[in-house]
């Protein structure tokens, strides 16, 4: 009985394809439509103006809190557009943009951060979840949801997106061991963009990578250069093909960055180095993303200009809407609405002693 | 009618579900193979497979998690937690997640699942095996909590919470899991989530009490009629939220005395509650204080003082003279 060695020769797959300067790798590139490509350009750029101009709003005090996506566009555009609309995706609370790709109405997201909950309904067909704040909590439902789909015998997958926090907390090993366990079609993508608050990423964890952890529970793992929406591209769609295929789970860590606060009630000053903001900046996943369809002649400066106006005019009319819904909002009796699918007794007492408090006002 | 234990009648109601409807299934640690670790899930894996009798990993957590997502994809999930004392670590995904999805999807979502697990003490357990914080859920808006006294409402219930359309907390006192059996009707039978049970009539005084608690309330009760000739009417909750108060209220405006019986925890317990309700609405028939007979509050303590600690009919006797003295 020696002492003997378990050979563990595991590696971590990194992808880059598009690097920060916008070069590509073309033996990498993956094959997407021009129509797709410059879809996803859109929404890249829609959804950081919208981020800019919420964080405008909130400023001049219009909007509550709500948790900035900026550098972060790529990991979520390249990774969620993967999904066919009978697919899953479950957000956390930083997925804005993958959320307004799947459908959620941006008046929708103002609505919530403006402190309306009718904001937060999800229509009948959208299969994307709510936001969800606990962090790492989310993961769970994906893999339950997952499981759901695999014991019905249908083909489609779930796409759950977490952070590098949400790797320290006990959901997340608990969801990755299920997903291993029972092969449930499930994919993790992780948005490391280095911060958890004024966590770095570095006393998150001792682990080389975030991919590794995938290891421990029998799933691959894959890093990608989260910036580059190519790579994300790529990763999501050989994870998504295999879990559609029933080969089960992918772990995806997307390397990026939060080039904003944590949310609008933080202020990084007091924890990280502008310079390092700035060294991410120039790794920014728009910029790189231009130059790639400018290369193959799908984007010209005109057609940015013409976009950024048109983005503008767009945004200008969902703050329009949203000004206009919010004038016939606020009916406080609301808030006993959808606790229950039936109205116990004792809210529907409580409901009549708001409406008598209301009329009093 | 067939004689069964809370055991028994509650696989029943499992069996039953699982049979009419395939999105009903069930998961948690041992609940296959083993048949749970009391038994109550057994004889379903070889009925219905392991994917729809799931030994999971050892994570409660986990359990309570996938069931939500489960739901919200159109299945009917009854999970099982081992002992109450490890529901805690399922309580979050309860509180966080399973009693909010309407809510936060604005009706789109109903998280249709059940989370059984046992509860309180009596079997001589080690520590986390006996407690029974049901105040927990019952705080929580979102949730229904659920714990039968007796085999045949136990089935009822049980079949009752997995067609609920909103998540279920479900208490199975373990001290009666094989305690005495009961008629438990073949032909399905449900009972009403939200109503409580009149289930001695008297006009003295009001024992009010759920669970484990009901067998030596009603004991104290019939002592009661032969030593003290006092006729004292027992409601049985069943259901602990949302509370039906209509019956206790109108009973104490009867009887004008009350006494509540719980394992729980005194101090903001469950039997707080009902003082609030009778207090609001019988304050003026009452002719005496409300008396408490409940655990202490302090953690339960290993069996050889748990005698000590569980309401017995000895210290529901006390407790109701003194009412009735007053």
């Amino acid at each position: 009985m020696p002492k003997k060695e378990i050979d563990l020769e595991y590696k971590i797959e990194h992808l880059s394809i598009l690097n920060q300067d916008g070069e590509l790798d073309s033996e990498l590139e993956p094959d997407i439509s021009d129509d797709l490509l410059i879809r996803m350009h859109r929404m890249m750029l829609l959804t950081r103006r919208f981020d800019e101009r919420m964080l405008n709003l909130q400023r001049q005090g219009k909007m509550g809190t709500f948790a900035p996506i900026k550098g972060q566009e790529a990991s979520q555009i390249g990774a969620v557009v993967v999904l066919e609309d009978e697919d899953w995706m479950v957000p956390s609370f930083r997925e804005m943009a993958a959320e307004v790709w799947r459908g959620k109405e941006m008046v929708d997201m103002l609505l919530v951060f403006a402190g309306f909950n009718e904001g937060s309904r999800v229509p009948e067909k959208s299969r994307t979840l709510p936001v969800c704040i606990p962090v790492a909590s989310q993961l769970l439902h994906a893999v339950g949801i997952a499981y759901a789909i695999k014991y019905k015998q249908e083909k489609n997958v779930v796409m759950v997106f977490h952070g590098d926090g949400a790797t320290s907390e006990g959901d997340f090993h608990e969801s990755l061991n299920f997903a291993g366990v029972f092969q449930t079609p499930c994919v993790f993508v992780c948005q490391n963009n280095q911060w958890a608050i004024s966590i770095p990423r570095s006393k998150q964890t001792r682990s080389k990578t975030l991919a590794q952890k995938a290891l421990a529970y029998g799933l691959p793992g894959v890093q990608v250069d989260g910036n580059d929406v190519l790579a994300v591209y790529s990763a999501a769609k050989e994870a998504v093909e295999r879990a559609r295929s029933g080969k089960g789970s992918t772990f995806i860590e997307c390397v990026t960055y939060r080039m904003s606060v944590h949310t609008t009630a933080d202020d990084p000053s007091v924890y990280r180095d502008d310079d390092e903001v700035k060294q991410w900046e120039a790794r920014d996943p728009i910029s790189r993303f231009q130059k790639y369809l400018k290369d193959k002649e799908l984007l010209s400066e005109d057609d940015i200009e013409k976009l950024e106006e048109e983005i503008k005019s767009e945004i200008k009319g969902v703050i329009k809407d949203w000004e206009d819904k919010m004038k016939k909002m606020g009916d406080p009796a609301d808030m006993f609405e959808f606790q229950y699918a039936e109205m116990p007794p004792h809210l529907v007492s409580q409901k009549e002693e708001v409406e008598k408090n209301k009329a009093n006002r | 009618m067939k004689k069964m234990t809370m055991v028994e009648a509650i696989n029943l109601a499992l069996k039953q579900e699982m049979e009419k409807d395939e999105d009903v299934l069930v998961l948690g640690e041992d609940v296959g193979m083993d048949g749970g670790v009391f038994r109550v899930t057994k004889g379903l894996l070889d009925a219905y497979g392991e994917d729809r009798v799931i030994d999971t990993p050892l994570a409660e957590s986990m359990i309570a998690g996938v069931s939500i997502g489960m739901a919200i994809h159109g299945l009917k999930p009854v999970c099982e937690i081992q002992f109450s004392g490890f529901s805690y670590f399922s309580f979050h995904q309860m509180e966080a997640h399973a009693a909010r999805y309407r809510g936060r999807s604005h009706g789109r979502f109903s998280i249709q699942m059940v989370l059984r697990c046992p509860y309180g003490g009596g079997v001589r357990a080690l520590e986390h095996h006996s407690e029974s914080r049901e105040v927990y859920y019952a705080h929580t808006p979102g949730l229904k909590m659920v714990i039968p006294s007796g085999p045949r409402k136990a089935r009822a219930l049980l079949v009752s919470a997995i067609r609920d359309p909103d998540p279920v907390i479900f208490y199975e006192p373990k001290a009666v899991y094989r305690a005495f059996r009961e008629e438990v009707p073949e032909d399905e039978e449900t009972f009403p989530i939200g109503q409580s049970e009149v289930v001695r009539e008297g006009k003295d005084l009001t024992f009010i009490t759920y669970g484990a608690m009901l067998k030596p309330t009603i004991d104290a009760a019939e002592t009661l009629k032969e030593e003290d000739g006092v006729e004292a009417e027992v409601i049985d909750l069943l259901t602990i939220s949302p509370l039906d108060d209509e019956k206790f209220t109108e009973s104490v405006q009867k009887t004008g005395r009350a006494v509540i019986v719980h394992e729980a925890h005194r101090s903001f317990g469950p039997g707080a509650e009902m003082i609030a309700r009778l207090v609001e609405k019988s304050f003026l028939y009452l002719e005496a204080p409300i008396c408490r007979v409940t655990g202490y509050d302090v953690v339960i303590p290993l069996y050889q003082r748990e005698k000590d600690y569980i309401p017995d009919v000895k210290r529901i006797l006390k407790g109701a003279r003194e009412t009735l003295d007053f």
